[in-house]
């Protein structure tokens, strides 16, 4: 139980995928205006990453491991994950219509994002079992989500500043991003002392 | 067995899989999708303004190809002609929109009030109504940030001498600004009629008022007395004229003692503008 409440909590602060590894920055860029889109993309982020664990998973092990094929990892994992992605929008199109209207716009935008791939290659990387990876993907996610909420409320306050013209726009925005991931460099320990 | 072949082999299959599958994914589970929707949405405005009371302008075309309304009339900014093309495409008949344009109801202007403090912030109306009710001597007035401009999609309205005020000629009546403005200061007034408006919000006793601002209304009730259709009524020390039962008379006007009150007629701008 421990250790399951570590992997979580690692992939919130100490490793968070957007601000430490700095993975699935357009995501992040691209839809942390509002608090409610970065809400709706953040729900699509971590469905997908638990989802794309949950398959690629026994596939790396049943086919890939058992025949020695790791080097098609990137091809199989890349194919899969999209697949899946595309069948879980048509089946949310047709059946839960509330849900696709409010993140069936961000799935396509996430299928092959650097996030989910990295994920599913840092669980491999970190040799965890089924469960372990299962978490720590959901754990990475809620840190993406933790990110995003953050960050859209950064930039709800840099609305009403006087940015000058040279940075307006994408420069200030960059900026305001690399100072909230510096700021998380302050996690750095945290998760061990507390489960110590 | 041959490793290259077997790597070919599994990464063929799982491909050729998915697509199989996801090709009989989308047969199987296709949404029937209606092309009067996206044929109605075209000849919306597309600003998504919510005066129609539905979810945005793909909202509305949804309820009216599905015949949830048959009401053709709702879509305020585009008016009579978005109505007909509405009745064109759907079949239904066309409905009938009265024409309104938003006014301000403040006369808070440079040469009519002052700042009672030195405001520095975020130049918005909504954070300057945080602190003390705003920077104006009024606590009601027009603050004159311009939150009702950033969100006038039609660039109607214009902030003239620190108070805004909205062109009748751009106007569609979306209505995006009265929800912008964090005083309630503007109100929708119709188009073809005149009708005589109380351009003020002051709910202080009367000489208070007249310290504040030059036109404010003190609740003297004059007005009140002189109506033949008992149209205005004061409430907390501020009058309030009854649209539907102005008739523009003008008596209110002659005897109001500080202006407050004005006859608004847009129908010189009726002809020009609206279908």
């Amino acid at each position: 139980m421990k250790m399951f409440m570590v992997i979580i909590f690692t992939g919130i602060l100490t490793e968070n995928f957007v601000l430490a590894k700095f993975l699935g920055i357009c995501p992040f860029l691209g839809v942390s205006q509002k608090l409610h889109t970065a809400m709706g993309m953040s729900a699509a982020v971590i469905f997908v990453m638990v989802l794309a664990t949950a398959v690629t998973y026994p596939i790396n092990q049943a086919l890939l491991v058992k025949y020695h094929l790791e080097y098609l990892q990137v091809i199989v994992f890349i194919l899969v994950i999209a697949a899946l992605v595309q069948l879980v929008e048509i089946i949310l199109k047709r059946y839960i219509k509330p849900l696709y209207k409010s993140l069936g716009i961000y799935l396509p935008l996430i299928t092959t994002n650097c996030a989910v791939l990295g994920v599913v290659f840092l669980n491999l990387s970190k040799s965890f079992s089924y469960t372990q990876s299962l978490v720590n993907s959901f754990g990475a996610g809620v840190g993406f989500m933790l990110a995003m909420f953050m960050f859209a409320g950064v930039r709800g306050r840099m609305e009403n500043c006087d940015i000058p013209k040279f940075m307006q726009g994408l420069p200030i925005t960059l900026i305001a991003a690399s100072l909230v991931s510096v700021s998380f460099l302050g996690f750095g320990g945290v998760v061990e002392g507390i489960f110590k | 067995m041959n490793p290259i072949i077997l790597a070919i082999g599994i990464v063929s299959a799982i491909g050729l899989l998915s697509g199989l599958g996801l090709a009989i994914a989308s047969i199987i589970m296709a949404v029937p999708a209606d092309p009067k929707t996206d044929c109605i949405v075209e000849v919306l405005h597309g600003i998504n303004c919510g005066a129609c009371g539905y979810y945005g302008c793909y909202g509305y075309a949804e309820a009216l190809a599905s015949g949830e309304t048959v009401n053709t009339a709702l879509c305020a900014p585009g008016s009579t002609l978005v109505s007909k093309e509405i009745a064109r495409l759907t079949g239904l008949t066309a409905g009938e929109i009265i024409p309104s344009a938003a006014v301000v109801l403040c006369q808070g202007n440079t040469q009519n009030t002052g700042t009672k403090l030195v405001y520095i912030g975020a130049k918005t109306c909504k954070m300057a109504n945080q602190l003390f009710s705003g920077q104006k001597n009024c606590s009601y007035g027009c603050l004159g940030f311009g939150d009702c401009v950033d969100a006038c999609g039609y660039d109607a309205i214009h902030i003239c001498e620190d108070v805004a005020r909205i062109s009748p000629l751009a106007c569609t009546a979306c209505k995006k600004c009265v929800k912008a403005c964090p005083k309630g200061l503007i109100e929708m007034l119709p188009v073809h009629e005149a009708k005589a408006a109380v351009l003020c919000a002051n709910k202080e006793k009367g000489f208070e008022t007249r310290r504040q601002c030059r036109t404010g209304c003190t609740g003297c009730m004059k007005c009140v007395q002189v109506c033949p259709e008992g149209a205005i009524t004061v409430t907390n020390l501020c009058a309030k004229v009854d649209y539907e039962k102005c008739t523009a008379c003008g008596k209110c006007v002659a005897v109001c003692p500080v202006n407050s009150i004005q006859i608004i007629d847009l129908r010189k701008f009726a002809k020009k503008a609206k279908v």
